[in-house]
């Protein structure tokens, strides 16, 4: 034990020393949470706040790199097929938002506040868009709706080709998301609102806006502003199904990849920065409002069984599922035909990717090894860099900041990620730069990318167990390290592996911030997607898109088996 | 219980490291150098050239970049402070001019390069850049759709003008295409630019999509998504070749044309290789291989029928093209082009 006298030194240097206690250990544990935290500082400074200011310091510069103010974006401003761009992302996310929220709104209120059957296998369902990449819907819509499409009748004589197929797969694309949402923002209900509202004799129409509205109305905030910046950065919908109608994420790839005119480029990230980050500002203060709306004496809302109700119900989230069931299933069956229209006979062939395109099956491995990286140092990192956060004790500031820093990368669209990182890892001045064309960075910008999710989720489960363990830890003098290890890890396990799922199968479906930093040997998966798309291989693109959601299925069902067990094993002490 | 936690934690962090182990990169320690190779050739014409100049230099392997012409050389360009690249075997011609330019290729004179037509090289001594093979400009005429919708067989760019084709013919954005910008650029060379633009002015009313890639327009004119699409005539003949129901017409009076070139790599940490692999791609054999894809390649007097291409292919290749112009003039020609069609949304029915 340490003796008083170096406490007493030690308080005397001005350490604040817990009295009587073994100071020099606490020194020393203080430094090593104060160290973890600053590393995680130096990441994410680097990663996030350096990176988007390459990207904001080359949108001013010319080819030459030298500084040229406004020119660029008034050279933007002034083409007026540009300039359309931004009507047109406009016009499409307004329309992706408010059909996206309406349906999502009915299929939420179905499942949360109806009695009707099958409400496990619709909310499995309702999620399975989130295991395909953004291009899977756009390539379904061109088999069920392109010009040789299967019910190409359905569009009375519109083209698929234009803002219809956008919204259309945007919707598949972005409804998963609002559904989860607009679910846990209606599960919690105080049902003596309800019982009030009937007691005082208000009809439904007046209780559904009295009531129920205001009570989802952060939930719907927050939809309304995912859905906006999921579809007007997302570029895989537009790539494949947008024909001539241009929006500014396919902007970004034109001027980047056609013309190499990185300026402009960066230009279009900025402009595409802005909705994002008003969306992140908007929502931010949205929550913190939402915080104490649901008081302690709430008695949760427990629908009650009504047939006509649940009957409409069940018929809308069947239709709802079928959509969605229709658009993966349509992928799943082209993958098999042979030569579509003129043979629909069924084959292997086009999962013979070496036929049609030059990495043949090893884009689909890196997907998995990028994948499986991403969801284990990830996870790693991002709970770690939460526990230091919630639980460290001294160094405030550095806590805030970084929790800040945390926050920012929901704000940054991957495809404006994906831009700031060749800007800032290529400088031959920058130390890093060895990243380049490496796993390691894909890994990396792809934990940025999905930091903020896996950080609030770590942070939540963090925050439900009580502070004590840590202060009994410390009057017991075991060193915090240990306290982590031994309770808070196995207590948090659960949310850990949600952590590693989530970051796992977005590392498998995402294309916008990895298409602008694979190598040949790094290529992913869903960029070969796009790629042999692009090069008009579309059975085959299809194939290796169901190949990755077969493989993010897979993954959350072993997830879901491991969870389980794990809970019946380390989770006992949460039932009563 | 905590003792069971704990033993579960340790097992999943000892499964967690091994897979980690599993998964980093780990090069087999192979005794051939590595030459990185970026390249926008078919994909299969990789392993046949791979494999004939691996049989040719044991010691060295290929390790090959491949990508469309304007992603590779926008990383290229992207990667000009520090060059990833040994050499470049088969990019556009008009791409490498770009590199040159901004001074990324170094000089190089292969040997036998005299035994190559005068063209296929770059106006530098020692050449930058050498060519292979050439490629043109092509409609792919999808004949079962046309029977379906009456629409004619064009023989000219100015049948296409038809209004019959209106919202059945797709073409690559000359943004992004390599194929799409020789299109654009021939029609501007050959016409003369005031009426190269008028002809474009009218074809737009019929183009129903700009596709992002050059060979993509044949490949749904094959699908019969749109029955007709100006592409690339080495697409549209291996197409048929594999049961497409195609032709494949080159339009009067020319078309426009690119090569794909071999260049080296200015600053490359492997000079011998590289220069090896720039003597390999300018030989006879390598050409010969180039013949069995391409009707054109750079060998002088080298011609082998192809199944399925289009006949007097050299023929229609528009003459004088003019890279040096293209080169100098693509910022301006894709801003015009940008500002003239790309702003128009679904062309209205």
């Amino acid at each position: 034990m340490t003796a008083p006298g170096i406490g007493a030194g030690a308080t005397a240097l001005g350490t604040p020393a817990v009295a009587g206690t073994g100071s020099g250990r606490v020194a020393g544990e203080r430094l090593v949470m104060a160290g973890g935290l600053a590393a995680l500082a130096a990441f994410l400074l680097i990663f996030v706040a350096f990176a988007l200011y390459a990207l904001l310091s080359k949108s001013f510069q010319d080819r030459t790199g030298a500084f040229i103010g406004l020119d660029n974006f008034i050279a933007y401003f002034s083409n007026p097929a540009l300039f359309q761009s931004i009507g047109n992302s406009l016009f499409i996310s307004i329309v992706s938002t408010i059909i996206t929220t309406t349906i999502a709104f009915l299929f939420a209120y179905g499942l949360s506040r109806t009695c009707m059957p099958a409400k496990g296998l619709f909310r499995a369902i309702a999620s399975i868009p989130i295991l395909a990449p953004s291009l899977l819907p756009a390539i379904s819509l061109v088999y069920l709706f392109g010009n040789q499409g299967l019910i190409k009748d359905w569009l009375f004589g519109a083209s698929i080709y234009g803002p219809i197929g956008i919204v259309t797969g945007m919707v598949f694309f972005a409804l998963p998301h609002a559904i989860m949402i607009l679910y846990t923002a209606m599960s919690l209900a105080d049902s003596r609102l309800y019982e009030a509202a009937q007691v005082l004799g208000a009809s439904r129409v007046r209780t559904f806006f009295t009531v129920t509205l205001p009570g989802i109305r952060y939930g719907l905030v927050s939809t309304v502003l995912v859905v906006f910046t999921l579809v007007i950065t997302d570029f895989g919908v537009p790539k494949v199904i947008g024909g001539r109608y241009n929006v500014l994420a396919t902007d970004v790839y034109k001027q980047v990849v056609g013309q190499q005119n990185f300026e402009m480029g960066a230009v279009v990230g900025m402009i595409l920065l802005t909705p994002a980050l008003l969306a992140f500002v908007v929502d931010r203060w949205a929550q913190r409002r939402q915080s104490a709306s649901l008081s302690a004496r709430a008695v949760p809302l427990v629908p009650k069984p009504n047939r006509v109700t649940d009957g409409i119900y069940l018929a809308i989230c069947g239709l709802i599922s079928l959509f969605l069931l229709g658009i993966l299933g349509v992928s799943a069956y082209a993958s098999f035909v042979k030569f579509w229209p003129y043979d629909l006979g069924l084959t292997l062939a086009n999962y013979d990717f070496s036929v049609v395109d030059a990495d043949g099956w090893k884009s689909f491995f890196n997907s998995l090894r990028m994948a499986t990286l991403t969801a284990i140092i990830g996870s790693t990192v991002v709970f770690a860099g939460a526990y230091l956060v919630e639980k460290g004790r001294g160094a405030p500031w550095l806590r805030s900041g970084v929790h800040l820093l945390a926050m920012v990368p929901l704000a940054v669209p991957g495809l404006v990620l994906g831009i700031s990182y060749i800007f800032f890892f290529n400088a031959p001045w920058n130390p890093l730069n060895f990243l380049v064309g490496t796993m390691a960075i894909l890994v990396l910008s792809t934990i940025v990318h999905f930091y903020t999710v896996s950080h609030l989720t770590a942070v939540t489960a963090l925050k439900q167990i009580d502070p004590e363990f840590e202060s009994v830890s410390a009057s017991l003098k075991v060193p915090f390290y240990r306290t982590f290890w031994r309770v808070t890890v196995p207590v948090c396990l659960p949310t850990i592996l949600d952590i590693a799922l989530y970051l796992f199968v977005n590392a498998m479906t995402t294309v916008s911030a990895v298409v602008f930093l694979f190598s040949s040997d790094t290529r992913p998966a869903a960029v070969a997607v796009l790629a042999m798309d692009d090069a008009g291989s579309v059975a085959a693109a299809a194939a290796m898109a169901m190949l990755i959601v077969y493989t993010s299925a897979t993954v959350r069902f072993l997830h879901t088996l491991v969870s389980q067990s794990l809970t019946r094993r380390t989770q006992a002490w949460r039932r009563r | 219980m905590l003792v069971c936690s704990r033993r579960a934690v340790q097992g999943l962090s000892a499964i967690l490291v091994s897979a980690m182990a599993a998964l980093l990169p780990g090069r087999p320690a192979g005794a051939a150098e590595m030459l990185t190779v970026y390249t926008a050739f078919e994909n299969e014409q990789l392993a046949p050239y791979k494999k004939a100049f691996e049989a040719a230099h044991p010691d060295i392997e290929i390790q090959w970049v491949r990508d469309s012409t304007g992603i590779i050389t926008a990383r290229l360009l992207a990667e000009k402070a520090k060059p990833q690249a040994d050499v470049i075997w088969g990019l556009a011609a008009s791409s490498l001019l770009l590199l040159d330019r901004d001074g990324l290729l170094e000089g190089y004179s292969p040997a036998g390069v005299e035994n190559l037509k005068p063209k296929f090289r770059s106006s530098k001594n020692p050449p930058t850049w050498v060519g292979v093979d050439a490629w043109m400009g092509a409609v792919c005429y999808n004949t079962i759709e046309a029977e379906k919708k009456g629409l004619p067989k064009p023989a000219s760019w100015e049948d296409l003008l038809n209004p019959v084709y209106k919202g059945h013919l797709v073409m690559p954005n000359p943004a992004s295409s390599g194929t799409g910008f020789l299109t654009v650029s021939g029609w501007l060379q050959q016409m003369g630019e005031a009426q190269g633009w008028a002809f474009m002015d009218k074809l737009n009313e019929n183009i129903a999509a700009y596709t992002h890639s050059g060979s993509k327009p044949c490949k749904q004119a094959a699908a019969g998504e749109y029955p007709l699409g100006i592409s690339i005539e080495y697409t549209g003949a291996s197409l048929k070749t594999k049961g497409a129901p195609l032709d494949v017409i080159l339009p009067k009076p020319g078309s426009g044309w690119d090569m794909e070139a071999t260049a080296i790599v200015k600053g490359t940490d492997q000079p011998a290789a590289a220069k090896k692999l720039a003597d390999f791609a300018a030989s006879k054999g390598a050409n010969e291989l180039y013949n069995t894809f391409y009707a054109v390649v750079a060998y002088q007097g080298m011609t082998k029928d192809i199944p399925n291409y289009p006949a007097n292919a050299e023929a229609m290749m528009m003459p004088n093209n003019d890279f040096a112009w293209a080169a100098l003039n693509r910022d301006r020609i894709l801003a015009e082009w940008t500002k003239r069609y790309d702003s128009k949304s679904e062309p209205k029915k």
